[in-house]
């Protein structure tokens, strides 16, 4: 009992922070607590939710991808041109997208692992080059599609309140833990996570396991970009600018540890919905401005990182 | 003196790539000229603008030398720009608005030195609070606004000004990249930040006195891109706090390891980074004045394949791989 607190009391605090937050927002703004709102709590940050999900798996491997915002404006561009200018059904469309989003996170894992190279500089070359290549795809950096009947009929799927992208954002969520609970794959993630090379001379498929956790991420920041199309109607070139910032803190803040080996994916879902509460009260609050998230952001952050230190001195001083 | 100058091989061949390049298609990038008592041409525009990078990429040798990375910087800069402009708006002295944004600059190093050093925190993740509270906080102080700063004030000098036909900005790095390299190299702080970098443990067995320098680094770097935000301020005559210094932590570290700083610590070279910030900064320049036919985000396509082809030149294990096909085919 006490082992299976021990192990888990970042999340514990992590969901303690959420319903504490979750309730002072419901009493002080009446409205708050409906299910619409709670809805779109997911709907508003579906792209974010998604690229957090794909970077759970890059930090329990004790890695990083600064790449994800820019892939996200990368892929939202691709299928926009795709279907308006190439006259693609978004059938065809959407595969070819995260083909191609998967194929640029493999690459990135690859060279991370076959040289060697922090995963900081090679992710940082993918954000310059999926963001150049955004930039470049169009002189006007924004494709109109809302006019486009395939993405008007999607954006207007409901169900119980809740919108497309939001409904990708929780299936996605119940794939990443499944992979990460009961695959071989998962397992050896946290392995690499907590020290790579016993997992080498345990014999783990380290090579396979890196290049597939960067595929991931890549392929759910390119799900990001794709739902950000569904729910904006347009592909944006400048979309997304920081929000691995923003995917890296709702990861952090669920728990993980960025050093890798410790954590889930249900922290990063518990993380996600604490940033969109506190940028969602602004909207509510008349006089608290949106700079005032950033701060409380960066003060959340501290705050888990500090108790992330507590419980491994903790630990060391236990053994 | 030759280790040094095989540390810079690297480096200074691609400078001289790009430079040879310029010669070839766009001769009159090496032109001169004087205009209304000030120096121009294409080289000093690449100092002049690229006098943010470059002070950044001082400050960033010495945090990576001791084996940190500082992501606040952009946001740092982000900060003084507003904390001048805000003091400048409540006609403060330019003096005092200057000091006022250099000390905050300091508070912010003193902040991310302590996370590092008192708290423990892994450097990336220390920084990286304030990467993301940073813009906040200079939103809070220009009220989400660009605060404008009066074209005609004596504060803009620092960005737009000129002494004996030299851009300002181009001196203030200069006196920071002497002053830094006599500190580093004259006194035994360079010492101590590779050997914290090299091998903590054994520098701290060795009665090196760890946190105090490591808080010192990262003052420093806070510091310096103060100075660097002041010139982005001043240069535009506005502080932006939603763009000021956005993505230039990345052009400063990329700046270190382009001049051949390894990102894991130990040794690093002043010069490799100056070097290696004056390469990212000519790369715009050049596709700049290649001007209309080629697209101004051609430059980040172009900065990716530079950063990954100096990654796999610094890479071991590509060395390793290929001298074992070079013996195979022997």
């Amino acid at each position: 009992m006490t082992a299976a607190l021990r192990r888990n009391w970042p999340l514990l605090g992590t969901a303690l922070v959420l319903v504490v937050l979750y309730a002072a927002a419901s009493l002080a703004f009446p409205g708050f607590a409906s299910l619409y709102q709670f809805a779109h709590l997911f709907d508003d940050n579906a792209t974010l939710g998604l690229a957090a999900v794909g970077m759970t798996f890059v930090i329990l491997s004790g890695g990083i991808d600064l790449s994800v915002g820019a892939v996200i404006a990368l892929a939202s561009m691709v299928l926009a041109l795709l279907m308006k200018d190439g006259g693609w059904s978004i059938w065809a469309a959407v595969p070819a997208v995260l083909a191609m989003g998967a194929a640029l996170g493999a690459c990135m894992g690859a060279i991370i692992h076959v040289f060697r190279l922090p995963p900081f500089l090679v992710t940082l070359a993918g954000m310059f080059l999926a963001r150049g290549a955004a930039l470049l795809l169009t002189p006007d950096k924004r494709i109109e599609m809302s006019s486009k009947a395939e993405i008007e009929s999607l954006s207007s799927v409901l169900i119980q309140n809740f919108n497309l992208p939001a409904m990708v954002f929780l299936a996605a969520v119940a794939l990443a833990w499944a992979a990460l609970r009961f695959t071989r794959f998962g397992r050896t993630v946290y392995a690499i996570g907590s020290d790579e090379s016993a997992a080498r001379l345990m014999g783990l498929p380290t090579a396979s396991t890196r290049i597939g956790i960067y595929a991931i991420s890549a392929l759910c920041a390119t799900a990001g970009g794709i739902v950000q199309v569904i729910g904006t109607g347009a592909g944006d070139a400048s979309a997304a600018l920081l929000l691995e910032l923003d995917a890296i803190a709702a990861v952090v803040i669920g728990g993980t540890v960025l050093a890798g080996g410790r954590g889930s994916v249900i922290g990063t879902l518990l993380g996600v919905l604490i940033l969109a509460i506190i940028t969602a009260i602004p909207s509510y609050h008349g006089t608290l401005n949106s700079w005032w998230t950033k701060i409380a952001i960066g003060l959340l952050l501290l705050v888990f990182v500090l108790l992330q230190r507590l419980s491994q001195r903790w630990a060391a001083g236990k053994t | 003196m030759s280790s040094t100058l095989r540390q810079l091989i690297w480096p200074l061949a691609a400078l001289a790539l790009l430079l040879g390049f310029n010669a070839a298609f766009h001769p009159s990038f090496f032109h001169f000229q004087i205009h209304d008592g000030r120096l121009s041409g294409s080289i000093i525009d690449v100092l002049n603008q690229g006098a943010p990078v470059l002070l950044l990429a001082l400050g960033m040798t010495l945090v990576i030398g001791t084996g940190g990375i500082d992501l606040s910087v952009g946001a740092i800069m982000a900060v003084a720009g507003a904390v001048a402009a805000a003091a400048l708006r409540e006609h403060a002295p330019v003096a005092l608005a200057i000091a006022a944004a250099l000390g905050a600059g300091a508070a912010a190093g003193v902040w991310n030195g302590s996370l590092v050093t008192l708290a423990g925190i892994p450097p990336i993740i220390a920084t990286l609070i304030l990467m993301v509270a940073g813009r906040g906080v200079a939103q809070l102080i220009t009220h989400g606004e660009t605060l404008l700063i009066k074209s005609d004030s004596a504060f803009n000098v620092i960005g737009r000004g000129v002494i004996l036909g030299v851009p300002v900005p181009i001196l203030i790095f200069l006196a920071a990249a002497l002053g830094l390299s006599i500190l580093v190299r004259l006194t035994a702080l360079g010492l101590f930040i590779e050997a914290i970098g090299g091998n903590e443990q054994a520098s701290r067995y060795a009665g090196v006195r760890v946190g105090p320098i490591r808080l010192a680094v990262y003052l420093l770097m806070g510091v310096l891109a103060a100075a660097a935000g002041l010139i982005d301020a001043a240069d535009i005559a506005a502080a932006d706090a939603n763009n000021s210094g956005l993505y230039l932590e990345l052009d400063a570290i990329l700046a270190v390891v382009i001049g051949g700083t390894a990102l894991t610590g130990g040794r690093f070279t002043l010069l490799g980074s100056i070097i290696g910030a004056i390469i990212i900064q000519t790369l715009s320049t050049t596709i700049l004045s290649f001007g209309r036919n080629m697209p101004v985000e051609l430059n980040l396509v172009i900065k990716a394949a530079v950063v990954l082809v100096v990654c796999l030149l610094q890479s071991s294990e590509l060395r390793r791989l290929l001298t074992r096909t070079w013996r195979r085919s022997q």
